[in-house]
């Protein structure tokens, strides 16, 4: 019986021929990753098993990002236990307060198809997009893998996600990523492997993959894998005769930007169905935070102002991505428009540390999640969308749909 | 007996610890801000040995293990839920809160029944309704984690380089 590119990679990490789904099975990983709320309780838990050392300092990166720059003398503790870690162990992967783990990776080529990423950080599974097993655990959970090298793992079965027809531009990575929670549910997809293909994939850039990869996850999904698009990936690549749980296709020729409505990614909707004033647009995070997404927010942006009753914030995922942003003078049209610039960080996306809304207030964000409370007060709204709705939401101080500007 | 909390689907981790508080991982600390998202100054209704029911999905979103470290923290003794997200499931098991898989358990459950867990022979009575409901008992390498408190003591007290051995 054929294996689909998880029980393939699987497989070759357990030095087995074959992994039958659902079995249970101990993986070496190539990555271990941590940040600066896991990473702390990771070395703690370490250090308690009896583990002074990691299996292998190349092998594990520490991101710090979430609190950074540090928000408050607790995370200032936390960072500073995670540096002087890293330190002892020889962990030169060291990102200090410099942009998100889930972008700075592959800018530094950290990752790789074949490969198994164990991040402590539920949106680990974004590096599938390069064609990786990447999942997210918790804190002991790494703990175990950054000191021994293996971890325990379900062999997941797989969903078949397959996207069919030509996506047209201002759309997205995120509107197919919300159009593909829409189908599966908040639960859809529990304890299951995610595998994203179809036209629409084969020819869409590596930052929408990211996108789409990035909110596997909202869907309970262990992972979501991307085919790699090189030959020399052959490995790596499911059989003919590979057996799925199901699969669902997703027609786009006819999709309309998608919004994800409080208090659930799941919960979406068409953008025409959708009325409702905004006090505050976030442009950032680990699912939409890169350079081709600061683009598409500028290019609505350029020549045009913030609404006077909104405030919009952009925070480049990644210091690199900010200094292209300066190069291309994305960040003069954002300045210009009346937006504030914030340090690359995981920024207002899970309400610890900046942009926090007050109770009442609704936001547009292109973040991953909008939980009741999620980026403030228990009664802040949060609608999730793509830059280019972003943008355009931002301008007119209401959810817009960006091919009204665009066909100005 | 224990008092039951009931909860609907989809309870994520932002609602059982906000992310606001993720600079601060001490027990003693989250379990004051347990369900915190969910409702403000709800730990204060939380006693020792309490459980709590719940729908589809409970601890879906984050992987940040403070949720479940909140949870039994606050002092309760077992999540009961139609279903679980992955990562809460695995972060529970390893910081040895148990969670059991009851199909529909926030509708066998009423706010206000006593319930009763026998968790090795897989029962749980509700003393209330005077009934008793089966559930699958984990896996053995599961039960023994939990029983030992955690991942930490059965990687300590088993003396292990990697879960294989």
């Amino acid at each position: 019986m054929g294996m689909t590119i998880i029980q393939k990679i699987i497989a070759k990490h357990t030095n087995q021929r074959d992994v039958e789904v659902g079995s249970i099975v101990d993986i070496s990983v190539d990555k271990v990753l941590v940040n600066d709320v896991t990473g702390p309780i990771s070395i703690k838990r370490m250090s308690e098993m009896g583990f002074d050392k990691v299996f292998d300092p190349e092998k594990v990166i520490f991101v710090m990002d979430h609190f950074t720059p540090n928000s408050s003398l607790d995370a200032a503790t936390h960072c500073k236990f995670c540096r002087e870690f890293a330190k002892n162990n020889q962990i030169f992967n060291f990102y200090d307060s410099v942009g998100i783990e889930h972008v700075v990776l592959h800018e530094d080529g950290l990752v790789a198809p074949g490969e198994v990423i164990i991040g402590a950080d539920s949106h680990s599974c974004t590096h599938g997009a390069v064609g990786a097993f990447a999942t997210g655990m918790g804190s002991t959970d790494v703990a175990v893998a950054m000191a021994t090298g293996k971890i325990w793992v379900k062999v997941p079965e797989t969903i078949k996600v397959t996207f069919k027809g030509v996506l047209k531009r201002p759309l997205c990575g995120k509107d197919l990523a919300l159009k593909m929670i829409k189908s599966l549910r908040a639960d859809g997809a529990t304890y299951k492997a995610l595998e994203i293909g179809g036209e629409v994939i084969e020819s869409l850039p590596m930052c929408d993959r990211f996108t789409i990869c990035n909110m596997a996850i909202e869907t309970g999904a262990k992972c979501g894998i991307i085919h790699p698009a090189t030959k020399d990936c052959a490995t790596f690549k499911s059989d003919i005769d590979a057996v799925y749980d199901r699969e669902i296709v997703i027609d786009v020729d006819s999709l309309s930007p998608q919004i994800a409505l409080p208090d659930s990614p799941d919960k979406v909707s068409d953008i025409e169905d959708i009325h409702e004033r905004v006090d505050q647009v976030f442009i950032g995070s680990c699912t939409n935070g890169r350079i081709e997404d600061l683009r598409a927010a500028a290019q609505i942006l350029d020549g045009r102002k913030v609404h006077p009753d909104v405030r919009l914030l952009v925070t480049p995922a990644t210091l690199n991505v900010f200094r292209q942003a300066e190069t291309e003078g994305l960040i003069k049209v954002f300045l210009d428009a009346g937006a504030i610039i914030g340090a690359p960080s995981c920024g207002p996306c899970f309400g610890g540390h900046s942009g926090v809304l007050a109770k009442g207030e609704v936001c547009l964000s292109t973040t991953n999640r909008n939980f009741k409370g999620r980026m403030g007060d228990l009664e802040a709204k949060v609608y999730l969308g793509s830059p280019a709705v972003a943008a355009t939401t931002a301008v007119n101080g209401v959810i817009s749909d960006p091919r009204e500007v665009m066909n100005e | 007996m224990s008092k039951v909390h009931i909860f609907g689907d989809n309870i994520n981790t932002d609602y059982i610890v906000p992310g606001k508080y993720l600079d601060n991982s001490n027990p003693d600390f989250l379990a004051t801000v347990c369900m915190e998202g969910y409702e403000e100054g709800y730990s204060k209704k939380i006693k020792q040995g309490d459980i709590f029911i719940a729908g589809e999905n409970f601890g879906c979103g984050s992987s940040r293990e403070h949720a479940p470290i909140s949870i039994k923290a606050a002092g309760v003794s077992y999540v009961i839920a139609s279903s679980f997200a992955r990562i809460f499931y695995r972060n529970a098991i390893n910081i040895g809160l148990p969670l059991i898989e009851l199909q529909d358990a926030s509708l066998k459950v009423e706010e206000g029944d006593a319930i009763e867990v026998q968790f090795h022979k897989g029962i749980i009575k509700n003393l209330s309704k005077n009934k008793s409901y089966k559930f699958k008992v984990p896996p053995d390498f599961i039960v023994e984690i939990i029983k030992k408190g955690g991942m930490v003591n059965y990687i300590r007290m088993n003396n292990l380089k990697s879960l294989k051995d």
